[in-house]
């Protein structure tokens, strides 16, 4: 952490907040907004094994909207960055570890 | 009566007429409940977790009673259901999750970092306030007629038979759980940033180290428990299927998700077992912890690893195979770590003057029990006799042997060593040693017939069972007699010493270790001047050669 004091005894001395412009907040709304119509509009057409995909993407790109902007991730120190890798990595544990049991069950058995 | 001596002058000078520390420093029920103090918050906290372990065991008591003979003559099967689903539920949620790291985390933790309290400390007492309302949700469970799941809440029959209080209990959990992050949070917030001058990573105490691993397992872990009870009310009361097989979705799937909270959820309760054994053994043998660096980053290494095994609670479930032979071998792989901790620690004593005060008796049972208890472990982990022994009483010998055996003996050793510095009195040593005996008595006839009447069949969740199994089945119960007797005289001795205790001055046990270096009980901000560490953890030789100079200088 090459900007914290590693002694601080106080905490909330961390580095200066970048004030986002009210402009910044309302333009990410505005996109989650049109995100949200299309989730919407893509359910009701049938692209068949698509649909699912398609609403994970879009809803993928919200979260990381949400994540970046509205909680300042973008503006962050390193730190912030290795704890919001790391979850989602702890989150690709999840799912690796619970289809290696849903993609192996149909798996002959000698 | 005993009369009070004052052993040693206190390291640093309290004011010349009453000494303020954090229990004198306000008085009135408020100045406790609206307290941002870690050290009452601890205080608060120990009352709180005393109180459910109490009715968790007096709960145990009533099943062991039931269990004294092969006929269900004293409860109908209804009610056992209810009374092992509530012990469980009230240990593990409201009790053993909660009492090392809020109880002597919150009190030592800071000091130990030198700090004046831990980085939120609202978020402290919040913490406190939402755990009291989940707890809150379990009392009036158990008061309006209990839950019968089994405290893992399974599907189908959680969210589709059970026609007992689940909603509200599953709800209490759910609750507790961001108790426990926010302690987490502030653990890690505070270890990063609020060391004192000097307080270097590798100059932590171990203790430090395993509640930091124990605060990341927490707050990766817990959230997932909450989205999965979340999923399971909403499937109980909309119907929605997530886990109803007729609905489209899979009851195995609770099982993956409930297990991916709940075996890390093991090593939230064990690794702070190890943060207190850690200090205890540095301190009786006067020694630097063998191989501190390998002890530390077990720590982190059991933190990593526990996420890797939760499938080996499935093995009959009817998971794939070959996903099972994965989670055993991975399984195995997590007692490395705990390994190396038992051999160090082990490593430590050897050649030492030990010293055999009350705290170290705690710590010799809790080294062989846990290993007793991580073994059987390794055989649970092994296909082969999982299926042999799985939900049979092996299964709850192997958790009680860690879950009793290693950290309620941890939770044991850190009250006494800690009482002093905590109250500023000594808890009287020998009764603290008889008692310390009765629970190691009590716990293994509690316990070990339960692996012999596990391996020959005895299944584990019923009221009856076969008339082979009683005479191992009344050992168990006698056994837990005397646990019993050895749980309550802690009890009565140590609020006994609050008012007769001899005074404890500054450092009792000569300890290192910035706790020891002020006084007892430490004043409300701690220290008075900000600590500047310059010396190694548990760096006894230093320590001890100081202390004879000063004496003679
Ligand atoms: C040394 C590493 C460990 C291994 C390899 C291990 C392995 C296992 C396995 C395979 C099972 C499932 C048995 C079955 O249901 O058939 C199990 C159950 C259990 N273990 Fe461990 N374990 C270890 C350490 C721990 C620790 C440290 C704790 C607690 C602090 C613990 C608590 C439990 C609990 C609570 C259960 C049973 C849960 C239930 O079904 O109600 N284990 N263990
Ligand atoms: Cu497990």
């Amino acid at each position: 952490m090459a900007h914290a004091p590693d002694h601080a005894d106080h905490v909330g001395h961390g580095p200066a907040h970048h004030r986002a412009p009210i402009g910044m907040y309302l333009a990410v709304f505005v996109a989650l907004m049109v995100f949200t119509v299309l989730t919407v509009a893509a359910s009701r057409v049938n692209l068949h094994q698509w649909n699912t995909p398609i609403a994970l993407a879009i809803a993928v790109i919200k979260a990381t909207l949400v994540i970046l902007w509205f909680m300042h991730v973008i503006h962050s120190p390193r730190m912030t960055w290795i704890v919001v890798i790391s979850s989602f990595l702890w989150l690709g544990v999840l799912f690796v570890l619970t289809f290696s049991d849903y993609l192996t069950r149909g798996w002959p058995i000698y | 009566m005993t009369t009070t001596t004052i052993d040693d002058a206190p390291f640093i000078e309290p004011s010349a007429t009453a000494p303020r520390n954090y229990l004198n420093d306000e008085y009135g029920v408020l100045s406790w409940l609206l307290t941002r103090d870690h050290k009452r918050i601890a205080v608060l906290y120990a009352i709180s977790v005393t109180v459910f372990f109490m009715v968790g065991g007096i709960i145990a008591f009533m099943m062991r009673l039931e269990l004294l003979t092969p006929e269900g003559d004293l409860f109908t099967s209804d009610t056992y259901n209810k009374l092992f689903t509530l012990h469980g539920i009230v240990m593990i949620f409201f009790f053993l999750i909660p009492a090392i790291p809020a109880v002597l985390g919150n009190f030592i933790l800071p000091i130990m970092l030198g700090a004046k309290d831990l980085a939120f400390p609202k978020i402290n007492l919040l913490s406190w306030y939402i755990y009291m309302i989940g707890g809150s949700f379990g009392i009036y469970v158990i008061i309006t007629g209990g839950v019968d799941t089994g405290w893992t809440f399974y599907t189908p029959f959680s969210t589709q038979y059970s026609n007992t209080h689940v909603f509200a209990v599953t709800l209490g959990a759910f609750i507790t759980g961001f108790s426990s992050i926010l302690t987490g949070l502030n653990f890690l917030v505070t270890i990063h940033r609020m060391r004192a001058p000097g307080l270097t990573w590798f100059r932590l105490p171990l203790f430090v180290w395993s509640m930091y691993a124990t605060s990341v397992v927490i707050m990766l872990a817990t959230p997932v428990l909450a989205i999965t009870l979340v999923l399971l009310m909403v499937e109980r009361t909309l119907h929605v299927g997530i886990f109803d097989p007729a609905l489209g979705g899979d009851p195995v799937l609770y099982q993956h998700m409930f297990w991916f909270y709940s075996h890390p959820a093991v090593y939230i309760m064990i690794l702070p077992g190890m943060a207190v054994i850690s200090e205890c053994v540095a301190a009786f043998t006067r020694k630097k912890i063998f191989g501190y660096k390998f002890v530390a980053f077990s720590s982190l290494a059991i933190a990593f690893l526990g996420f890797l095994v939760w499938a080996h609670h499935l093995f009959v479930a009817g998971i794939s195979i070959y996903s099972a032979m994965v989670f055993s071998f991975l399984s195995m792989i997590v007692a490395v770590p705990s390994a190396i901790k038992v051999f160090n620690w082990t490593a430590t004593m050897y050649r030492a003057s030990v010293s055999w005060q009350t705290p170290m008796l705690y710590v010799l049972g809790f080294i062989g029990l846990f290993t007793i208890g991580g073994v059987t472990g390794l055989f649970l982990a092994a296909l082969g006799i999982d299926v042999h022994v799985h939900d049979s009483y092996f299964v709850v010998a192997h958790f009680h042997y860690i879950m009793v055996g290693g950290t309620i003996m941890a939770y044991l050793a850190g009250i006494h060593y800690w009482w002093p510095k905590i109250t500023g009195r000594m808890y009287p040593e020998w009764w603290a040693r008889l008692s310390a005996l009765l629970v190691f008595v009590g716990f293994n006839l509690t316990f070990f017939p339960q692996f012999l009447v596990g391996y020959v069949g005895m299944p584990r969740r019923y009221h009856a069972y076969a008339p082979e199994f009683q005479v191992l089945n009344v050992l168990s119960t006698a056994g837990a007699t005397i646990l019993a007797a050895g749980y309550l005289l802690p009890m009565i001795y140590l609020f006994w010493s609050l008012k007769f205790g001899r005074k404890a001055g500054t450092n009792p046990w000569g300890a290192v270790g910035l706790e020891w270096a002020t006084s007892s009980p430490p004043p409300k901000e701690n220290f008075h001047e900000t600590p500047v560490v310059t010396w190694e953890a548990y760096d006894y030789p230093a320590f001890l050669k100081a202390m004879r100079e000063t004496q003679h200088g």
